[in-house]
């Protein structure tokens, strides 16, 4: 969703973020809301905060417990009268969920196998050459899927963005290594989409079926009693219930919830569990798709989004798409296809994006001949994500970085990354400041403090001065898709550069130093297209052209490179067209037309308020995604209140206020045609083009490695047993088990309490953005602790004390603020005390102090390696 | 590095910007408060911006008078922030004027105990002459079990989350093209 439509809810939920501190200018629309309409606004937090000083109800919850709070609803609204009896609620739940989808007879639930599912393993998957994956153990999927009703119903695993890092079946072997030959001869690739068709799933839309995706949702939430929240979370049973009712009574035909998060759900060992957990929440409230609906994922940086969508991760390509891996069936390009496309839903249209991609990397060296340089292209041998990076470099396996606009000194369990930043050979920082990653070798607390000599310290440093935002041209992709152009408005001091300057420059110089290389691993790096030169010079010398570059992500035609793309259907799997990212396809459809520069807001009478005007979101400008579902299944708006996308049955055609998210001439009753690919392949009924069988998934059978169903773990460290199952923690997350990185037992009495860590509104993540910043630094000069006044009375701590907070890695010092902000928790019938630090400081800076970051560990979910920074353990005392 | 109250002041003052700098004015200082607005941006060339901290995304209007940077405010015409900033949007201003600001390029040699001003063309050549360096040493073209990789495990790219789209696009390539796969941004942790 987008968080204007806020303003639409009904009830607005912030649960796994301060909205009011860290995205206090997104908080204006459901604060609008509450002015507007009398939205209730409920915020579930381990730590009063602003955000719950503007809430209609307060939840507190401990910091790690939030599957037990989220699967307590979903109990809740599974066995209460309205949920089963209002028609609006099964008729979302059965024609847009896979609610009535029937699982593999060989799928066992947690509650069958006291916590976890059917298919764990002890992992094996690591490249000899790359031994840091780091995974505790790893689940087989061939249980959790679809029956099918043609052949085995085990089988046939289906493709997914993921599939190719998990263990397929016998039969969906067959079938991409006959998808795969038909593929080698080259484009066009109609025929490999059809062979992976698969069987159709078997359903019953009763939702009576034992082993139906809605039985098995039944059974497996049915101990996520408020008694159970109330043990588990230490939220009272009473406020657990008020929240409860204000969801359910604020959803339906005519009403909307909205859910907002941020890092407080994803920094967790199951981070994407959680989220999960909510998505099946709404999907059976009927949340999605609609005005005022859906979940807010409210991230952290202005274009972490598009960091996210032109992947500076090393686990996909451009727009969503899978990067080739040692570890998956990709050793050519027809078997990067084969295991990646999915024949049915939109994704059919793979094979199209990847081969736009290779022409934007290869240009006219890649050839329908050389499978588009697929060869050149690297593949990735094991998790090279930030934390195994880490763990790999402090053991001498990284020998240089490059680090740009990041400060990693101050970053995770601090001490051992500034330990591994001290094995580098070269380290490049170009940042705004001389931060803590740039004078780790000279600064650093265990170089003051004479326990390493900054002599003995090898590593080459450099550092670039940057340019700030409006000193050069370029696009930011903010937390709803949105691509905003900003324009350069004076030039940079000294020798600030923009850092396309830096990348740029840097390329070029390669370029010139491999010019003459004959060597076959330099052919792809010879052969990459790069000329982003302005047709009129720009200051400073070397500046390459922004528009360019948003050239090259959005596409043009292969022959006629002036020609741009107006949009992803226009993309082909021959080679003549050209295009980085799909998903951005249609951002820049003319020489003169870059739409994330448009800036026309609606006229405030306009209905819908979708503000197509106002720069480009992709897909497609589309501002609500799903929108479908703001139709009931024969098209019409469910609500006049709620109306947004329907079906015009003269026209002949889905219209609405926005871009409709649905093929513009499939009408509701399309039954979808059996063995068909693509969107043909799916009903006039399925909202969510994405998936393979247009539904959204209450249960995942393949894309998240840790189960097909959320289920609540204790963090990796965690002074309680789990009070839910016997299972304690999850068993695939990630540790790296190496020195440095000890983790407490469960409940060791060295470190009782729990720790949650958290950002300020006046500063910004590790400082570089904030702490060389007057006005700020003023503002919030320095670190504190928060604890509750139980604990401080406990530990005889007054307000303003010295504290040293420790953890199994590290130890730091700061105030002590004594707050009723902070509370104690009764868990599983004994008394859990929690603190709560912000983490902006460091040793350089306008204003300085302890680097809180020290104390956290390297473990990391299984699904997307982030760490577990929101809860963890510590103990407390006066300094 | 400590700053006082009055080189708190005295930035502020730098930039002719004091009155925005001062939290909590009362309403008695409103008008002039407005005039002072008034003067700061009159004839000032505002270029259209976007706030580079959080994912909001607010607008803003970045004025400049004879190139130099006067004033950065919120955008009126966004139906997003609809002119509003927060505290750190409202602090844009200083990461562009602000008297800590780096203008240099710095070389640390290996073991050395300081920083050495370099030249930006040198420097820039020594980073591509490493990189190939370090690429070319541990370069991997087959697994040990045969698998065809072409790949570079020893160079990590990170890269922050604030930086424009344009150059995650570049920096990607760049980094695959040389077949160097550790990619990771703040958008991972």
């Amino acid at each position: 969703m987008h968080y204007r439509s806020m303003r639409d809810s009904d009830c607005v939920v912030v649960m796994g973020s301060n909205m009011a501190e860290n995205h206090p200018v997104a908080f204006r629309w459901p604060m609008k809301a509450k002015v507007e309409h009398g939205a209730k606004i409920i915020h579930v937090d381990p730590r009063f905060t602003r955000t719950s000083a503007m809430a209609d109800i307060y939840a507190p919850i401990r910091a790690g417990s939030d599957i037990a709070f989220l699967g307590g609803l979903v109990n809740f609204m599974l066995n209460s009268p309205r949920w089963n009896e209002d028609p609006f609620f099964r008729s979302f739940v059965v024609n847009y969920t896979n609610a009535a989808t029937i699982i593999s007879e060989d799928f066992r639930d947690t509650e069958q196998l006291e916590g976890v599912f059917s298919g764990l393993m002890k992992y094996t998957g690591d490249v000899k050459e790359w031994p840091y994956n780091g995974f505790l153990g790893e689940y087989e999927n061939k249980s959790w899927q679809y029956a099918r009703s043609q052949g085995k119903s085990t089988g046939w695993t289906g493709a997914t963005q993921k599939s190719g890092e998990q263990e397929a079946g016998d039969e969906q072997n067959e079938t991409q290594q006959r998808a795969a030959k038909l593929a080698a001869g080259g484009p066009p690739y109609d025929k490999l989409v059809q062979v992976l068709v698969p069987p159709s799933a078997e359903r019953d839309e009763t939702l009576q079926h034992p082993r139906c995706v809605f039985q098995i949702l039944k059974r497996h939430f049915h101990r996520y009693t408020p008694e159970m929240v109330e043990r588990a979370t230490g939220c009272p049973r009473d406020v657990f219930e008020r929240v409860a009712h204000a969801i359910l009574d604020n959803s339906g035909a005519d009403r909307t919830v909205s859910f907002a998060y941020a890092v407080a759900w994803t920094q967790h060992t199951n981070g994407p569990q959680v989220i999960g957990c909510c998505a099946l929440l709404q999907l059976l409230l009927g949340n999605y798709g609609r005005p005022g609906a859906g979940i807010m994922a409210l991230r952290g940086h202005c274009s972490i989004q598009g960091s996210t969508d032109i992947p500076t991760l090393y686990h996909s390509i451009h727009g969503y798409m899978a990067h080739p891996s040692a570890m998956s069936q990709h050793a050519s390009l027809a078997e990067w296809l084969a295991a990646e496309t999915q024949a049915t839903g939109y994704w059919a249209n793979t094979p199209k994006f990847m081969v736009s991609y290779l022409k934007s990397m290869y240009g006219k060296a890649a050839t329908r001949e050389n499978d588009f340089g697929y060869d050149w292209h690297p593949k990735i041998i094991g998790d090279h994500s930030h934390m195994p990076m880490f763990v790999a470099m402090n053991e001498g396996r990284v020998k240089g970085m490059l680090c740009i606009g990041q400060n990693p000194a101050t970053s995770l369990n601090a001490r051992l990354e500034r330990s591994a930043l001290r094995k580098l050979e070269w380290l490049v920082v170009k940042d705004n400041w001389l931060h803590e990653t740039a004078t780790f070798w000279k600064n650093a607390p265990e170089v003051r403090a004479g326990e390493v000599s900054t002599a003995d310290i090898a590593t080459e440093v450099f550092f670039f001065p940057a340019a700030q935002v409006a000193e050069y041209d370029g696009s930011f992709t903010n937390t709803f898709r949105m691509l905003q152009w900003h324009f350069k408005a004076a030039e940079a001091p000294g020798d600030c550069r923009s850092d396309n300057w830096f990348t740029y420059e840097l390329g070029k110089r390669l370029k010139k130093l491999y010019a003459q290389s004959s060597e076959k691993r330099d052919e792809g790096f010879k052969n990459l297209v790069w000329d982003f030169e302005p047709d009129k010079p720009i200051s400073p010398p070397g500046e390459p052209s922004a528009p360019k570059i948003l050239k090259e992500i959005n596409g043009y035609t292969s022959d006629e490179p002036g020609k741009h793309l107006g949009g992803f259907d226009e993309l082909k799997d021959d080679g003549s067209t050209t295009c980085a990212s799909w998903i951005y396809c249609g951002v820049f459809p003319k020489p003169d037309e870059n739409r994330s520069a448009n800036r026309q807001p609606d006229p405030p009478d306009a209905p819908g308020q979708a503000q197509l005007g106002w720069a480009w979101s992709w897909p497609a400008n589309r501002r609500i995604m799903y929108n479908r579902a703001s139709a009931d299944p024969q098209g019409k708006p469910w609500s006049e209140r709620k109306k947004y996308v329907w079906w015009d049955e003269g026209k002949k055609r889905w219209v609405g206020y926005d871009v409709p998210d649905f093929p513009l001439e499939k009408p509701p009753t399309d039954k979808g045609k059996p063995g068909a690919t693509g969107m043909d392949a799916l009903p006039g009924t399925a909202p969510f083009i994405m998936k393979s069988d247009g539904y959204g998934w209450l249960y995942v059978p393949n894309g998240l490695v840790d189960g097909p169903l959320p289920a609540h773990y204790e963090p990796a460290e965690s002074p309680v047993r789990n009070p839910v199952y016997k299972q304690q923690s999850s068993p695939v997350y990630k540790y790296w088990k190496t020195a440095g990185n000890p983790l407490a037992s469960i409940g060791d009495p060295k470190f009782p309490y729990v720790i949650t860590t958290y950002r300020l509104t006046e500063h910004y993540l590790a400082g570089a953005m904030s702490r060389w910043n007057p006005w700020l630094t003023e503002l919030q000069p320095e670190l504190f602790v928060e604890l509750s006044p139980e604990l401080a009375a406990e530990k005889g701590i007054a307000n303003l004390d010295w504290v040293r907070i420790s953890s199994p890695r590290a130890q730091v010092r700061a105030k002590a603020l004594v707050t009723r902000r902070l509370r104690p928790f009764t868990i599983d019938g004994r008394t859990v005390h929690q603190v709560g630090m912000p983490w902006h400081w460091g040793y350089e800076g306008v204003v300085t102090g302890d680097v809180v970051n020290e104390m956290s560990s390297l473990v990391g979910d299984p699904n997307v390696s982030i760490h577990e920074g929101k809860a963890f353990v510590c103990n407390v005392e006066r300094a | 590095m400590d700053v006082s109250r009055r080189d708190f002041l005295k930035v502020v003052g730098s930039g002719g910007t004091a009155l925005s700098g001062l939290v909590a004015v009362g309403a008695s200082l409103a008008p002039a408060r407005a005039r002072a607005q008034q003067l700061r941006i009159r004839d000032a060339k505002a270029t259209p911006s976007i706030c580079p901290y959080c994912s909001v995304g607010c607008a803003t209007l970045v004025h400049t008078v004879e190139g130099k940077i006067v004033n950065i405010e919120g955008d009126a015409r966004s139906p997003f922030n609809e002119g509003t900033l927060c505290p750190k949007g409202a602090a844009i201003f200083q990461l562009h004027v602000n008297p800590n600001r780096p203008m240099q390029v710095l070389h640390r040699a290996p073991g050395a105990a300081d920083w050495e001003v370099w030249n930006l063309g040198r420097a820039m050549d020594r980073v591509a002459e490493l990189v190939k360096k370090t690429r070319d040493e541990t370069f991997m073209e087959k697994t040990s079990e045969g698998k065809l990789v072409n790949c570079c495990t020893s160079i990590f790219s990170l890269g922050g989350a604030t930086l424009d789209n344009e150059w995650n696009h570049l920096q990607q390539k760049l980094m695959r093209g040389l077949g160097i796969v550790p990619i990771e941004n703040q958008a991972r942790i």
